[in-house]
C-alpha cells in the first residue's frame, strides 16, 4: 500500500488527530490563545482551523483560569473541549479550575456528571527559554486524583493518544515537548486511538530497564546506541501516559533485568521518577539487583545562559553514565551542588541545529 | 383572583404561590437543619441561606430544567429553587449512600443534573466560568437555554469573575451572573473589601448589561431574571444581576453570630423586618392574591414533605467504604 509508511511531523500528527476527532464528533471543539493565528500553536491547530474555521476553533482572551472553567462547564454540558496552551507554564494559571473543579466534579457529583475535557500544553526548552517558558509540570497534575496526564514521544503515539484523550470521559492533560514537534515518523492516516495508561517497549534489552517518557524517551534510545557499542543492552520503556502509569510493563521488565533507571524531564525531588522508583522498591524488592536510580532535572529553576542551560538538562551521555554505574553497583546519587556537568557555550541548546531563534 | 404587577412583570397567581412555596421550603428545610444539627448526625459544614431565599427563587423561577445552574458553598437555596430532589439533598447532608452525590459531596456540593442543578463549588468564584461554559455549549449547539452562576459579593473580588464576564460578553453567551450581595465575606464587611458600592456596574466595563435589585423582593428579582433570561435566549448576551440581600445566621453553621462582634443586633433586626417570605405573604394577602388559609395549606404541605425527607435520610444506609474509590474516573 502506497501510504503504508507515510511519515509526518509530530505537529502534523497532532493536527491530524484533532481534525479526525472533530470530524468524528461534532461536540469536539478547540479553544486557546492564538489557535487561529497564522502559526497555529507551532502548526498543531492549523489543520483544524482550516477544516472547521472559527466556529469550532476559538481564539480566546488571555484569561487562562476562566477559559479552563469554561472548558469544564462545556464538558459538563456534554461537549468535548480541547484547550491549547503554547507553554506548560501557563497551566499554573488554570490550576484552580483544573484541580478544584475539573478533577473533582465527577466525584463530588457522585458520578452524575463527568468532565470530558482535554488540555494540551507545550513544554519549552532551549535558546534561553529560562525559568517560565520551560517547565515540565507533569508531576503537579499527576499528583491529583481525577486528572490523567499524557506525554507522547513519537508522532504515531501523539496522534493515537490525542484521539484517545478527547474520547475519554475525564479531564486529560497532554504535555507535548516542543523539541518533538519537528520529529518525523510513520503515522497511519486513518483515525485510531491508543489506550491511556499503556506504556510501550521502545527497545528491548536485558541488562537494565530504563523508564522514560516524552523527550527523554528519545534520549534513552540514543543512550541505548552508545551502550550497545559497549555490549550493554538496555530495555527502554516509553510510559506514554504518566497518570495512570503502566505499572505492569515496568515491573515485568524490571523483574527481568533486575535493574531500574527512571528518567524524568521534570525536577528530581517529589516527582514522577520518585513515585516510580518508590513503587518499584515496594513491589520488586526481592528481584532487584541494585537500588533503582534516577536521572532528572536538578532542583533549580531553568537558567538562561547557554552554558548553564546545557549543564541543566541531562542527555544521552548522562543516561549512559547512570546505566554503567547501575551495572557496577555504585551508590545512587541525588543531584546537588557540585554535581554540575562540564559545559560550554558551544553546546547546541536547540532541537534543530538550523534553529537560530528567537522562539 | 388578581395578578401582581410589581417590578414591571405581570405575574399569574400560580406563580405567586410557587414563589411562596419555594421560599418557605428553603426556610423550613434550613430551620429543620438548625433543629437537628446538635444531634451531630449532619456532620458537614452547612452554610445557611435563611434571609436570602428570594434571591434564589426569583432567578430560578425564570428558568426551566434545561437551563444550567451552578452554585457556591451556600447552595441549599439554589438546589431547592432549581427543583433539586429534597430527599436526595437531606440524605446527602446525613452522608448516606442515596444522597445526591452518594455521600461524597455534602452540603457544599449539592447536585441534581436531571433538573439542571449542575453542582456547587466551595471555592469562592469557582463556578462562575462553569456557567459560561454551559452557555457556550448551548450557543454552539443552538439550544435556547441559559447558564446561571450564583455567587456572593466576595466572588466579585476574584479575577475569574471579570475574566468570565469578559469572555461571556465578547461571545454574547447566554449566561446570567447572579450575585447575591449579603455584605459579608465570612466576617469581613463589604466596605472593608471594596472601594465602591457598585458590583452591578462591573458589567458595564465588560460591555454587558448589569442591574441591581432588592434581593429580598422576590418579584423584583424575578422581573430582572426574566428579562435576563429573555436576553440570553434571544441571543442578546449575558447579564449581571446584583441582588441586595442579607444572611441572618452565621457564615457557617446553625447559629446566630452577633456575639462574634462583626455586626450589630440592630442591623440584623432591620433585615429580619425585611423578611422576603413575610413580605410576599403580606403582599398576597393585601392584594387578595391568596388568603391566609391557602398559605397555611402550602406551609403544611411543605412541612410534611420536609419531615418525611429527614425521616427517610435517617433511615438510609451509609455508603460502603469501598465506594470511596468509585466515581473518580
Amino acid at each position: 500500500m502506497a501510504g503504508a509508511r507515510r511519515e509526518i511531523l509530530y505537529s502534523e500528527a497532532i493536527s491530524e488527530a484533532l481534525v479526525q476527532a472533530m470530524e468524528a464528533d461534532p461536540k469536539v471543539f478547540i479553544m486557546g490563545a492564538g489557535v487561529d493565528d497564522p502559526k497555529g500553536i507551532f502548526g498543531s491547530t492549523l489543520g483544524p482551523y482550516k477544516a472547521f474555521g472559527a466556529e469550532r476553533v476559538l481564539d480566546v482572551p488571555l484569561s487562562e483560569n476562566a477559559i479552563a472553567g469554561v472548558g469544564v462547564g462545556a464538558a459538563l454540558s456534554g461537549m468535548r473541549p480541547v484547550i491549547v496552551h503554547a507553554r506548560d507554564d501557563f497551566l499554573l494559571l488554570t490550576m484552580d479550575q483544573l484541580v478544584n473543579n475539573g478533577a473533582k466534579w465527577r466525584y463530588m457529583s457522585g458520578g452524575q456528571l463527568c468532565v470530558p475535557l482535554t488540555v494540551r500544553a507545550v513544554i519549552g526548552r532551549g535558546w534561553g527559554q529560562a525559568a517560565q517558558h520551560s517547565q515540565s509540570l507533569h508531576a503537579l497534575f499527576a499528583h491529583v486524583p481525577g486528572l490523567k496526564v499524557v506525554m507522547p514521544t513519537t508522532p504515531a503515539d501523539v496522534k493515537g493518544l490525542t484521539i484517545a484523550s478527547i474520547q475519554d470521559e475525564n479531564p486529560v492533560i497532554i504535555l507535548e515537548h516542543r523539541w518533538l514537534y519537528g520529529r518525523k515518523g510513520h503515522v497511519p492516516a486513518e483515525p485510531y486511538s491508543i489506550p491511556l495508561g499503556k506504556g510501550a517497549i521502545a527497545r528491548e534489552g536485558s541488562d537494565v530497564t530504563v523508564v522514560a517518557f516524552s523527550l527523554m524517551a528519545e534520549d534513552a534510545l540514543e543512550a541505548a546506541s552508545l551502550l550497545e557499542e559497549e555490549g550493554i543492552g538496555i530495555e527502554v520503556i516509553d510510559l506514554r501516559t504518566v497518570r495512570p502509569w503502566d505499572e505492569e510493563i515496568v515491573f515485568q521488565s524490571a523483574a527481568k533485568t533486575g535493574r531500574l533507571l527512571v528518567l524524568d524531564g521534570g525536577w528530581q525531588s517529589f516527582g514522577v521518577s520518585a513515585e516510580i522508583a518508590a513503587r518499584a522498591g515496594e513491589e520488586l524488592w526481592g528481584s532487584l539487583k541494585a537500588p533503582p536510580r534516577r536521572v532528572a532535572l536538578p532542583d533549580t529553576p531553568t537558567p538562561c545562559s547557554p552554558v548553564l542551560e546545557a549543564a541543566y538538562y541531562p542527555g544521552p551521555e548522562d543516561i549512559a553514565t547512570a546505566v554503567r554505574e547501575l551495572l557496577q553497583g555504585g551508590e545512587p546519587k541525588v543531584l546537588g551542588k557540585g554535581d554540575e556537568k562540564e559545559s560550554t557555550a558551544a553546546a547546541p541548546g536547540v532541537s534543530d541545529p538550523k534553529f537560530q531563534g528567537p522562539f | 383572583m388578581g395578578q401582581g404587577t410589581k417590578g414591571g412583570a405581570s405575574v399569574p397567581r400560580e406563580k405567586f404561590i410557587g414563589f411562596y412555596r419555594e421560599m418557605y421550603l428553603i426556610r423550613k428545610v434550613e430551620e429543620k437543619i438548625i433543629e437537628v444539627y446538635p444531634e451531630q448526625e449532619i456532620r458537614c459544614p452547612t452554610h445557611l441561606s435563611i434571609g436570602q431565599e428570594a434571591a434564589a427563587v426569583g432567578v430560578c423561577q425564570a428558568l426551566n430544567d434545561g437551563d444550567h445552574v451552578y452554585s457556591t458553598h451556600r447552595c441549599h437555596s439554589h438546589y431547592l429553587a432549581k427543583g433539586g430532589d429534597l430527599r436526595a439533598m437531606i440524605a446527602e447532608l446525613y452522608g448516606r449512600s442515596n444522597g445526591c452525590s452518594k455521600g461524597k459531596g455534602g452540603s457544599m456540593h449539592l447536585v441534581d443534573a436531571k433538573v439542571g442543578m449542575m453542582g456547587a463549588s466551595a471555592i469562592v468564584g469557582g463556578t462562575i466560568p462553569l456557567a459560561a461554559g454551559s452557555a457556550l455549549s448551548f450557543q454552539m449547539e443552538g439550544k435556547k437555554n441559559a447558564g446561571v452562576a450564583f455567587f456572593g459579593d466576595g466572588a466579585s473580588e476574584q479575577g475569574v469573575f471579570y475574566e468570565s464576564m469578559l469572555f461571556a460578553s465578547l461571545r454574547k453567551l447566554p449566561v446570567i451572573f447572579a450575585c447575591e450581595n449579603n455584605f459579608y465575606a465570612t466576617y469581613s464587611s463589604f466596605t472593608a473589601r471594596q472601594p465602591t458600592d457598585n458590583i452591578f456596574e462591573k458589567a458595564k466595563m465588560c460591555g454587558m448589561e448589569g442591574v441591581k435589585v432588592d434581593g429580598n423582593d422576590v418579584l423584583e428579582v424575578y422581573a430582572a431574571a426574566r428579562e435576563a433570561v429573555a436576553r440570553a435566549r434571544g441571543g442578546g448576551g449575558p447579564t449581571l444581576i446584583e441582588s441586595i440581600t442579607y444572611r441572618w445566621r452565621d457564615h457557617v453553621g446553625p447559629n446566630y453570630d452577633i456575639e462574634v462582634g462583626y455586626r450589630s443586633q440592630k442591623e440584623l433586626d432591620e433585615w429580619v423586618e425585611r423578611c422576603p417570605i413575610e413580605r410576599l405573604a403580606s403582599l398576597m394577602r393585601d392584594e387578595g392574591v391568596a388568603q391566609e388559609k391557602e398559605l397555611k395549606e402550602v406551609r403544611d404541605q411543605v412541612e410534611e414533605k420536609i419531615e418525611e425527607a429527614f425521616e427517610h435520610a435517617r433511615n438510609s444506609p451509609f455508603p460502603e467504604v469501598a465506594e470511596m474509590h468509585e466515581d473518580i474516573y
